[in-house]
């Protein structure tokens, strides 16, 4: 095998692919060629190296260079440069990642990484997804063996169930004890299926998983078949993942190739096999009754529980059902044993959570914490604050079943139990963060849009009710709502959760009575003044020009897209708000900052 | 494949490679002077021989990178080694057949090699 003296990493998540890392391989690959370094500089497509937001990166080994915002046109430099003549290329340098006196900082004294521990992305941004001898070559596919040649089945529920890990879907159920449930079912069929039915919007953390590291979904859901008896699994993931899928798929033949999937593995008598099956998208199809639903080939419904699916699961057989983050810490729990894992996090949630950082946040991204970490140091730390010096006003966790953290309660530790005291919860690890320009009660509405678009219309409180909920919210908002109507949203918001069948119906009133317990007074303000306080609705916002400071240069008047403002030049203009409609075009153009709302 | 043998088999060989992608702090450093100067005299077989060579004796602990120009171009090609908590050692008109003693004296047995080293006898 050829020995490289250097690795050039190209991140090939979604994020930069989006950006053109694929052209930027390629350039290297050209370039490289060129200059006749092919058989001494390895160019490897990588998973997701979590700083999203200055994608595309590129990451050169052994320096360490950590190159941001690169372009096609930078490559031949950074090759003419850095890899050929051994001067690393500053001026594209990620600038957080340069000592004072130019020096290369360690990644891992970076702000954005030093707070962060990364388990279930060990190998994202490190190997190359496409290739089973990079997984191999950090240990992968080693838990796996030590599972079949040294340990009973139960053995390995014990380690699981030791190790304190949860449910890293959003529920934070004790995995090892859904293990067991399974393994102590009878039935002669059994199945495992990975949940990466990944919905939320804004959460994009098992997406990366699989697109970086897809092997280790698979060597886990294999252990995860030896200890409840099953010797099928499948994985259920939305097609809108391509790039994911694809990588899966291929992961998935070459461990059958190399014999780690299929029949008698490692010569123990131990089968499993795997397959994919897409769905369409459909975020009620994350729950686990409906997910097993369209597995079968049925309509992606929910259907009551119990029975539970570790009794009655997949084709009515005992079947367990975990997600992929979950997944990816077991072989890191069977390897490294289960009181590693204990030791980290907090008295009742062990271990990391990989969270999707999105929203009004520098540093945009995929970040795993150790559990207990507060929200202002990922806030603030890791994340690198909020632009434009903006102040922080909520950050919601949890997507449409979730809940929003004030500003007050930042200093709360990250973990299942705290954030469901103060009424949001973990969820699958989307954390919006939003500053003063957002309006909390735009965001209620804009998660129960989605919720009512995704209701699956089985059961009558999910289906009207959530529709209900947005009429009085859109009413709101539209500056018609009355006191009464807070009083019709909670009531309706508490029916709804008791009366749902499933996940879906019961949490989808969660963004509403979260931002009704902490900004309630800008439901008021909707309500009582008609001013949307941070200038988000429309319909209450009021385009006003100030005559002292209005040079009359007549600008605003051109860009009205209907004629709504009027004046004489050099005289202060004037906005008619029964015509204007609230596009805010006059306030962008005008030079003197003389429009408000 | 069979057995966990084959599979360790695997990832010994590919270890050395997915190693080389971390930070690596507190690792012998070699730095091979890759400016023009020091290609044209020859640093780029220089820089090879010290990859292979390192690998070949599953050298973990040592990193092999490079650098612009030392400045000295005519004692090029210049490699310098770094043992933390110990001087740095310059090698000057370095070949790749001085490579293997400097990897087996040096970075294993922590006893440099004086004669290649800069200042003996004016080279």
């Amino acid at each position: 095998m050829n020995i490289y003296r250097s690795h050039v990493l190209v991140c090939g998540g979604t994020g930069c692919t989006s950006s053109g890392s694929v052209k930027i391989k390629e350039e290297f690959e050209n370039q490289i060629a060129n200059k006749g370094l092919d058989k001494e500089i390895a160019v490897v497509q990588t998973g997701c190296f979590g700083l999203c937001a200055l994608g595309p990166i590129v990451i050169v080994y052994p320096e360490g260079a950590f190159y941001s915002m690169v372009k096609v046109e930078d490559v031949e430099e950074i090759v003419e440069e850095h890899l050929l003549k051994g001067r690393i290329v500053q001026r594209l340098l990620y600038d957080e990642t340069v000592h004072e006196n130019e020096e290369i900082k360690s990644l891992n004294e970076v702000d954005f990484y030093k707070k962060q521990k990364r388990i279930a992305l060990r190998n994202c941004g490190v190997i190359n997804p496409e290739n089973i001898e990079e997984y191999i070559g950090m240990d992968g596919y080693q838990a796996l063996g030590k599972v079949l040649t040294e340990m009973k089945p139960q053995e390995v529920i014990d380690v699981i169930k030791d190790s304190g890990l949860r449910g890293r879907g959003g529920g934070g159920f004790p995995t090892g004890v859904k293990w067991q449930f399974a393994a102590n079912s009878p039935g002669d069929k059994k199945y495992v299926c990975c949940n990466a039915d990944e919905g939320d919007p804004g959460a994009f953390m098992d997406r990366s998983i699989l697109e970086g590291d897809p092997h280790t979904v698979i060597e886990a859901m294999a252990i995860a078949g030896y200890a409840i008896g099953a010797d099928q699994g499948y994985i259920y993931i939305r097609a809108e993942y391509p790039i994911a899928v694809k990588r899966l798929q291929i992961a998935i033949d070459q461990a059958r190739e190399y014999g780690l999937l299929g029949k008698n593995i490692f010569e123990s008598g131990f089968n499993f096999d795997l397959e994919i099956r897409l769905g369409a998208g459909a975020f009620v199809c994350g729950e686990e009754t409906a997910l097993m639903t369209s597995i079968e080939g049925h309509r992606g419904e929910p259907h009551s529980r119990p029975p539970f699916p570790a009794v009655k699961g997949l084709w009515e057989k005992p079947t367990i059902l975990n997600n992929v983050e979950t997944y990816a810490n077991i072989c890191q729990i069977i390897l490294n044993g289960p009181e590693w894992f204990a030791s980290m996090g907090t008295e009742k949630s062990k271990g990391t959570k990989v969270f999707a950082l999105g929203g009004k946040i520098n540093n945009t991204g995929l970040v795993e914490i150790p559990m207990g970490t507060t929200l202002r140091e990922i806030v603030e730390d890791i994340g690198g604050g909020i632009p434009n010096g903006k102040k922080f006003k909520a950050a919601q966790t949890g997507g449409p079943s979730g809940g929003c953290i004030p500003a007050e309660l930042i200093d709360t530790p990250i973990d299942y139990d705290s954030l469901i005291s103060i009424g949001s919860m973990m969820g699958s690890g989307g954390l919006i963060v939003m500053d003063e320009d957002n309006c909390m009660v735009d965001i209620a509405k804009f998660f129960l849009e989605f919720t009512v678009d995704e209701s699956c219309g089985k059961c009558t409180p999910c289906r009207i009710g959530t529709k209900r909920l947005l009429e009085i919210l859109t009413k709101i908002t539209d500056g018609k709502g009355t006191m009464e109507d807070l009083d019709r949203l909670e009531e309706l918001a508490q029916a709804i959760k008791a009366g749902s069948l499933c996940g879906l119906g019961q949490t989808a009133p969660n963004p509403v009575l979260s931002t009704l317990k902490y900004f309630r007074k800008e439901y008021e303000a909707h309500i009582i003044d008609k001013v949307c306080p941070a200038g988000v609705c429309k319909a209450l916002s009021k385009y006003t020009i100030d005559p002292d400071k209005c040079r009359g240069c007549g600008l605003c008047a051109r860009q009205c897209p209907v004629e709504a403002i009027s004046g004489e030049i050099k005289k202060p203009f004037k906005i008619d708000s029964e015509k204007c409609i609230k596009c805010g075009a006059c306030m962008d153009k005008c030079p003197f900052k003389a429009i408000s709302k | 494949m069979k057995s966990l043998e084959e599979l360790k088999a695997i990832r010994d060989r590919v270890r050395n490679q997915v190693d080389k992608r971390q930070d690596n702090e507190g690792d012998i450093r070699v730095v091979v002077g890759m400016a023009t100067c020091g290609i044209a005299a020859g640093a780029r077989p220089v820089l090879n021989e010290f990859v292979q060579e390192v690998a070949k004796r599953n050298l973990s602990n040592v990193v092999v990178t490079q650098t612009g120009c030392i400045g000295m171009c005519r004692l090029e090609p210049i490699v310098e080694v770094f043992v933390p908590g110990e001087e740095k050692v310059t090698y000057v008109k370095m070949t790749p057949e001085k490579v293997g003693r400097v990897v087996a004296e040096h970075l294993i047995n922590n006893r440099p090699v004086m004669e290649y080293a800069i200042g003996a006898e004016q080279n």
